[in-house]
């Protein structure tokens, strides 16, 4: 491709073509404010913040849309440029409920930073303002009072997640970001994937908070607090503390978590390989009933991801056989914690509180499911964003970067590097068959350093096929069958699968499904970044790091898995059944096949 | 959740509601696969239902496999399409600054009266929607009213039921 050469603040500036004026002056250092611009996500040209000034053009030009151009003249910070931002700003400030100090967003809300850039000082604009409700569900609140209408979560919702819950309605001064019709969120076909928050840049959109009830709980004498932290927190928490992005704190995680004071600070990375266990089982079994004329249900699909389960039981809801029963892990975990190991501490369900600490915002609406509870008491009792316990860290005053390493606790804090992967999109597949394929041919998984390839990196849609041969004498019939799977992260790529599954030619046995893009590692409850692209390579190469660095690298080799179900029974078993698997709720794209939403009355 | 509707959404039967879901169904299908036509689909949908109701905008949304959100978004969008069922006729009574002072007030209580009608509603037998116009640009008139296209001059509440006994 050819190269542009344009003047910006008097700078020669070259460019391949195709580049916006304001990406060209990225390149030589010139950061030109804007608001709703986000990188790979939102290009719009709606808030009209980072408008330059071009010589030879009548009106000035929004840097996020114009491409650059030979022999441009662009000026970014002429009076004229630097006059029209500011009273964009101004306006935008004039229409927006700037209680700063009773916001969760004060000091790192990307309008006020920018009201400061700008050098916003007094509120010019005084007049009528729109502003709209609050709307609190499970999962997401959203605070009307506050949307600036940049749009981005229109394209995190609709673009990318090809969902389009959220949309602006009405017009001019009353235009709104909604849902249709306005409807609550917690009533509509939202999946609470929560991309929708992590985009926003000021506080309209962001979870639902459940720091009061933890800390409420671990100031309950009579209550005693577990905690457990998904496998992509460790991949993400340090960012919250100033950290670059790509370093896993697993060490400096299990310490802040025991400053906080919980009783016991387990690991949901254990619950990952006992799910690898459930799982793996039901898909061998499965497998085996189809190879020997039955009726089971393939391609069986991972049930990790609530959001991509929302999303199946809204829009394909006669299709919920494909899912593995299995809970997601740290339901497993919950389940676990308050029958197995409240037992073993000689405590009652009702005596213990579990957290679970997520990268995930629909974890949250899991929680409160009519279906996750056992012996009447909710299997999992509250959901920390890994915003929410970077918030909770500061509150207690801890200092997260000195923080010395410390381990998880035992029994339940043990895990393999199979656990680790389960942060990122193929790691769930591949965790899944480096046990399959051992239980089956009785040798490793033959690829190097046990990564499937052709399932791990960034790709919408990824898939791999593997032959067994020479099986064990009990696996005859899969003798040469070639085990086909597909990985898919973001509800586009779960799109793509399940419309191949209704016209019955999906040609898998075994699918993942991850319902953010990238997986876990950038899902709605992890922290924001300016460059979503970049922070989810490095979060990958984060986690896959700690897999290798383990020496236990197989879910089937945890010895606190084996040691667990010597006593808890048989894999797949009663037990199991009744604790670590589900069933799912078909509900219809308008909720017409069901009576349960997940609004929060206030 | 695509086929067409066997029965009406809105009322036990009879009122011919089937016979306009097929007549949409044909307008889907001609647009379909055309960029931006949500819109053209919409002006047909009001033109054969007479308004847009959120059933209606969900059985588009579904039939063109798009958000409801996005339906919602562009019926909310555009004044000219109506959400709400509107009458046979649409009256309008004008309260510019001329047609005010000569007694525009009087005819918007008249008719809220005779018809039962609150501003912005339509009358129990659908014949009317009641709207106010602001200055039609015919001062010269005051006070004046509309019934759809057609403009009446120099009205009085009697005169005004003598013109509403003609619809």
């Amino acid at each position: 491709m050819a190269d542009i050469a344009l003047k910006i603040n008097g700078r020669q500036v070259t460019v391949p073509e195709g580049y916006t004026i304001l990406e060209a002056a990225e390149t030589v250092g010139i950061e030109i404010p804007r608001l709703c611009y986000l990188k790979d996500v939102h290009k719009f040209g709606s808030c009209r913040v980072c408008n330059v000034e071009v010589k030879g053009a009548k009106a000035l030009q929004p840097a996020c849309m114009v491409a650059a151009a030979n022999g441009m003249e662009v000026f970014t910070n002429s009076p004229r440029a630097r006059r029209a931002r500011k009273v964009m700003v101004e306006l935008l400030l004039s229409d927006h409920n700037c209680d700063c100090l009773h916001c969760e967003r004060s000091l790192r809300c990307e309008l006020q930073e920018l009201a400061r850039q700008v050098g916003v000082t007094e509120a010019r604009f005084e007049g009528e303002q729109n502003f709209g409700g609050i709307d609190v569900s499970e999962s997401i609140t959203r605070d009307m009072t506050k949307c600036v209408l940049c749009r981005r979560c229109v394209s995190a919702c609709g673009n990318i997640q090809e969902v389009g819950i959220l949309s602006a309605s009405n017009r001019g001064f009353t235009t709104e970001i909604s849902p249709a019709a306005g409807l609550p969120i917690g009533s509509t076909n939202c999946t609470f994937c929560g991309q929708c928050t992590v985009v926003c840049p000021v506080g309209a959109l962001k979870e639902t908070s459940h720091r009061e009830r933890v800390w409420k709980a671990l100031a309950n004498p009579d209550k005693y607090v577990v905690v457990q932290p998904a496998p992509a927190v460790r991949s993400s928490i340090g960012e919250c503390f100033g950290m670059e992005p790509g370093e896993a704190f697993t060490g400096k995680l299990a310490a802040a978590l025991r400053r906080l004071g919980f009783d016991k600070v387990f690991d949901t990375n254990w619950a990952a390989d006992l799910t690898i266990m459930e799982e793996g089982t039901e898909f061998l079994t499965r497998v085996r009933e189809h190879l020997t004329g039955g009726k089971s249900v393939l391609p069986m699909m991972t049930s990790c991801s609530p959001g991509w389960i929302k999303y199946i039981e809204n829009h394909y809801p006669d299709e919920l056989d494909h899912l593995s029963t299995c809970k997601s892990p740290h339901m497993m975990f919950g389940a676990v914690i308050k029958s197995y190991y409240a037992k073993k501490i000689s405590k009652k369900p009702e005596d213990m509180f579990v957290v679970s600490i997520m990268p995930c915002t629909a974890k949250k609406t899991e929680i409160a499911r009519h279906e996750m509870k056992n012996d009447g008491y909710p299997n999992v009792d509250a959901v920390l964003t890994v915003r929410e316990l970077a918030d909770m860290i500061r509150d207690a005053g801890i200092d997260f970067t000195a923080l010395p390493d410390e381990q998880f606790d035992d029994p339940l804090g043990l895990s393999t590097g199979a656990a680790d992967i389960f942060g990122i999109t193929g790691g769930v597949m591949g965790a899944a068959l480096r046990t399959v394929y051992e239980i089956i041919t009785g040798r490793e998984l033959p690829f190097p350093n046990l990564h499937v390839s052709p399932i791990v990196g960034l790709d919408r849609i990824k898939e791999a096929f593997i032959k067994l041969d020479n099986v064990r004498p009990e696996w005859a019939a899969a003798e040469g069958l070639e085990i086909r799977v597909a990985v898919t992260s973001g509800l586009a790529g779960a799109k793509q699968l399940m419309e191949q599954i209704k016209a019955g030619t999906s040609a898998y046995h075994f699918i993942e499904v991850m319902g953010c893009p990238g997986g876990c590692i950038t899902g709605g409850g992890q922290p924001r970044s300016k460059d979503v692209t970049e922070t989810r390579k490095l979060r990958m190469k984060a986690l896959y790091k700690e897999d290798e660095g383990k020496k236990l690298r197989k879910s089937h080799e945890n010895p606190d898995i084996i040691a667990f179900y010597k006593e808890w029974g048989e894999i797949n078993g009663h037990a199991s059944h009744e604790y670590l698997h589900t069933h799912y709720v078909p509900r219809g794209i308008y909720n017409e096949l069901t009576d349960e939403t997940f609004t929060v009355r206030r | 959740m695509s086929e067409t509707r066997q029965e009406c959404r809105f009322c036990a039967g009879g009122c011919g509601e089937q016979a306009k879901y097929a007549e949409l169904d044909t307008v889907i299908e001609s647009y379909k696969d055309r960029e931006g036509c949500l819109i053209m689909v919409l002006h047909a949908a009001q033109e054969i239902f007479g308004y847009l109701p959120i059933e209606l905008q969900t059985y588009i949304a579904d039939k063109l496999m798009i958000p409801l959100s996005e339906v919602y978004g562009v019926v909310s969008f555009y004044s000219f399409f109506s959400m709400k069922e509107c009458g046979k006729h649409t009256l309008r009574v004008c309260l510019g600054t001329a047609c005010y002072v000569r007694g525009g007030m009087r005819l918007i209580e008249h008719i809220k009266e005779k018809l039962n009608v609150e501003v912005g509603g339509t009358t129990a037998d659908k014949t009317f929607t009641f709207e106010v116009a602001r200055c039609i640009g015919a001062c010269g008139l005051a006070p004046a009213i509309m019934i759809d296209d057609e403009v009446y001059k120099h009205v009085t509440p009697k005169y005004l039921d003598e013109i509403l006994a003609g619809y």
